[in-house]
């Protein structure tokens, strides 16, 4: 800093230290003050971890994207993550789409979801308000993968601000699912997902040239999805923020791709 | 060794006034007995004064202005000798029930934890006082001379070894309750103080009044030894109150249920309880339709209906203003529909859990916050719709129950992992993700065309699209003994849509031209359905 900021930024602080009472409060507003670190906990998706770091307690999660596109099995695979290491989680469920079937088949321990299941946006956001506002969960799920964009569109911004405002400095990781991003600066991370490819087996008897594929024994394998951060704040570099939606399928730093298997899937012997 | 009697002088009326200390100001009498022949069993201080005694009829006490006469309640009373035993054994192990106001406890040991006996009989009225009740104590070396200490003197009263017949002179003959017999020989031979009987010769007295003369005697000087009948302690606390007016509206009704709380949470305190479950029960004031029976030619007594709810809590509680708040909670959601004329509120107690949380352990919701939070949640999105899910035994698809959500520590007791969530713990070790579905509940119809059996085309909710890729069918049945049997074959497609319905919208983009759903079609029914769609 030159000295001619230094001096100025001397003199603005006595000033302020001389004035007294609430002014005194902020006697030294241009000390430089340390990130916080942000703890996290990771999803259990390798890619996705690798990518973002895992995701951030204290703060507020997007994971948007269209239908099919991996939002719902990366909820999952994070609940199952926070299950195993025997946390408390609550789900939210905005359309009541929750396949406890699927869950467990993951991997998320049932017992230890408090699953709420909702009829409309208004029933969800006050559920998840006495949730946030309870605490002792490690993590807390909106999932409003189902409602549609316009309704989610009318929610005000000061509602995702309370609840970022309800987890913070608490271990809690509050994640909102859904079909485009709605918390703007309230979110500390924000993913994008879309589907691209999707696999199925092929056994014996497979069908002929038409485009329709289909074969006795055919199976859904698995589908691959790409991940991007449109925000993260825990980007070494300043903020970096890029327009929501704006999901490209260029090779990108701050992209990577998973695969989903089905429960059925794997290696199997020939 | 000392014993403490507490004694709880005119009980009848103080077990009344406890259910409802505004009335214990007025001038309060208690009646007794089949009209027309009630007669007065109690009265209060104030109406003492005016003139009312003990034995006068109802229409002799109704004549007095501005005197309450209430009818003697037996269930009252059974409630505050419960009250009165709680009280001993929230200081003693071991106590006698000698009456319905008197109690004896064993002061053997307690020194150490709450001092001397001045500090234990201190402690000991003081209880009583926050259950409502005002009471004497006595101590003394033996028992007897320790209830007839605490029967005659106000207040408390400690009489150290040698001094009884000292304190026991002054009081009358009838603290010592002899037969009305030999109360009216001592009369005649004008003994009058116990301090008259204790100097006559006990040959004598033995000669002329037998053995209850010598008993007598003894209880007079202070020198009866018998041991304590030690009592079992019970573990129900309930609380009952019989209201005038019938109560409509919740607020006044809150109102009384946490005056009953409060006493009930008080009583479980002092035995070092918890509530692990309240029951609440409504006699509810019978309305005209259900109360006559119109094939008798003369109706009988009305009937009230009763109104019962039970709340479990998760672990035992003893904070009034948290039971209350979930009371209101479950009373909002489930209304009596009726004006209640009569309140029953019970505790099932057990013994407090003790938890010790750890540095490095996760940290879980406080077991009681929780406990409200879920009662405010189930108000909200009704009662079935929040708690664990809860995979049946069953191969009927989508089937599961919900259960109450458990508590982490309650729940590490009774949990075993299943096949399948280790299964999923071993495909995470190998770094697999597993395809998660949405359920559209209730399901969607959709029609389909078909080509050699296989779909080629799918509409459903105003999408349409092409089929792309086909798995199936998958044949599911079951069931087929019960009523409601199942028989779906199902269909996993991935399908490309023609045009979102929703082009104009301008979040179109983000509709799928593709996705991976699951029909079936149901052959009783005999329809096609969207179970739902891989995401």
């Amino acid at each position: 800093m030159s000295s001619k900021t230094s001096a100025l930024r001397l003199q603005v602080e006595s000033a302020l230290a001389r004035r007294g009472g609430l002014a005194a409060r902020v006697a030294s507003p241009f000390q430089y003050r340390d990130q916080p670190i942000v703890e996290t906990a990771l999803t259990g998706v390798p890619p996705i971890d690798l990518l973002t770091g895992g995701l951030p307690r204290g703060s507020l999660t997007e994971i948007y994207g269209p239908p099919c596109s991996g939002r719902t099995s990366l909820l999952v695979s994070a609940l199952a993550m926070r299950t195993a290491a025997s946390e408390v989680c609550a789900l939210v469920d905005a359309r009541d789409a929750f396949d406890p079937h699927s869950a467990e088949a993951a991997g998320v321990r049932l017992q230890q979801l408090l699953w709420v299941r909702c009829r409309n946006v208004d029933q969800a956001l006050r559920a998840t308000d006495l949730l946030v506002q309870g605490g002792g969960f490690g993590l807390i799920a909106l999932d409003l993968g189902d409602t549609p964009a316009r309704e989610v569109r009318y929610v005000p911004l000061q509602v995702w601000f309370r609840f970022r405002r309800a987890v913070e400095h608490t271990p809690t990781i509050f994640l909102v699912v859904e079909q485009e991003s709605n918390a703007k600066t309230c979110a500390s991370l924000v993913l994008g997902l879309h589907a691209q490819e999707t696999r199925w087996t092929q056994t014996a008897g497979s069908a002929g040239g038409n485009s329709l594929r289909h074969s006795p024994g055919c199976l859904l394998d698995s589908w691959k999805s790409r991940a991007e951060i449109i925000r993260s704040r825990a980007k070494r570099e300043n903020l970096w923020v890029r327009e929501p939606n704006e999901i490209c399928a260029d090779a990108c730093d701050d992209g990577t791709e998973f695969d989903t298997t089905a429960v059925w899937g794997g290696v199997r012997k020939r | 060794m000392a014993f403490a009697s507490i004694f709880v002088p005119n009980f009848l009326l103080q077990a009344v006034v406890r259910a409802g200390p505004a009335i214990g100001k007025r001038a309060l009498v208690l009646i007794e007995g089949n009209p027309p022949l009630c007669s007065v069993v109690a009265v209060s201080e104030k109406a003492t004064q005016m003139g009312i005694e003990i034995g006068m009829t109802k229409t002799d006490a109704e004549q007095f202005a501005g005197v309450e006469i209430r009818s003697r309640s037996p269930a009252q009373g059974k409630i505050a000798h419960a009250v009165l035993l709680d009280i001993g054994w929230s200081v003693s192990p071991r106590i006698e029930d000698t009456a319905q106001d008197a109690i004896v406890l064993d002061l053997s040991g307690l020194t150490s934890l709450f001092g001397a006996e001045k500090d234990i009989t201190t402690h000991l009225v003081e209880r009583a006082a926050a259950c409502g009740l005002r009471v004497n104590v006595a101590t003394a070396v033996n028992i007897d001379t320790a209830l007839i200490a605490a029967r005659g003197f106000t207040g408390i009263t400690i009489i150290s070894p040698g001094e009884e017949s000292q304190y026991l002179g002054e009081l009358p003959i009838s603290a010592l309750s002899p037969s009305d017999e030999t109360a009216e020989i001592l009369n005649r031979w004008g003994v009058a103080t116990c301090a008259d009987l204790a100097r006559l010769p006990i040959l004598d007295l033995s000669e002329r009044l037998g053995q209850e003369g010598v008993r007598l005697h003894a209880l007079a000087q202070g020198a009866s030894e018998r041991s304590l009948v030690i009592a079992e302690p019970a573990h129900s606390f309930e609380e009952e109150m019989e209201l005038d007016d019938a109560v409509e509206e919740l607020d006044p009704l809150s109102f009384l249920l946490g005056r009953m709380l409060d006493q009930l949470c008080v009583r479980l305190t002092a035995r070092a309880l918890g509530a692990a479950a309240i029951r609440v029960r409504f006699e509810l004031q019978p309305s005209f339709e259900n109360a006559v029976d119109i094939r008798e030619a003369f109706p009988t007594q009305r009937r009230p209906s009763l109104y019962e709810k039970e709340i479990q809590l998760p672990v035992p509680a003893r904070d009034s203003k948290m039971l209350l708040k979930l009371l209101r909670l479950r009373l909002q959601l489930n209304p009596p529909g009726a004006p209640i004329q009569k309140i029953t509120l019970a505790a099932e107690a057990a013994r407090p859990r003790a938890t010790q949380g750890g540095l490095f352990l996760p940290s879980f919701p406080d077991p009681e916050k929780l406990e409200l939070t879920i009662a405010r949640i189930a108000h909200v999105v009704g009662e079935g719709n929040v708690g664990s899910p809860s995979l049946t035994d069953t191969y009927r698809p989508g089937e599961f129950q919900m259960r109450r959500f458990l508590t982490p520590q309650e729940a590490s007791k009774t949990s075993g992992d299943s096949k399948s969530v280790r299964h999923a713990a071993e495909q995470r070790a190998s770094s697999k993700v597993s395809t998660s579905f949405r359920v559209f509940r209730p399901a969607m119809p959709a029609q389909l065309d078909l080509q050699a059996g296989c779909p080629t085309r799918v509409a459903f909710q105003g999408l349409r699209g092409d089929v792309i890729a086909v798995s199936g069918p998958w044949r599911t049945s079951g069931d087929w003994w019960r009523e409601d049997p199942w028989q779906q074959d199902e269909w996993d497609l991935e399908i490309h849509f023609h045009d979102s319905p929703v082009g104009r919208d301008r979040s179109a983009h983000l509709q799928p031209n593709s996705g991976i759903f699951r029909f079936y079609y149901d052959s009783l029914r005999r329809g096609w359905f969207v179970r739902g769609v891989y995401d």
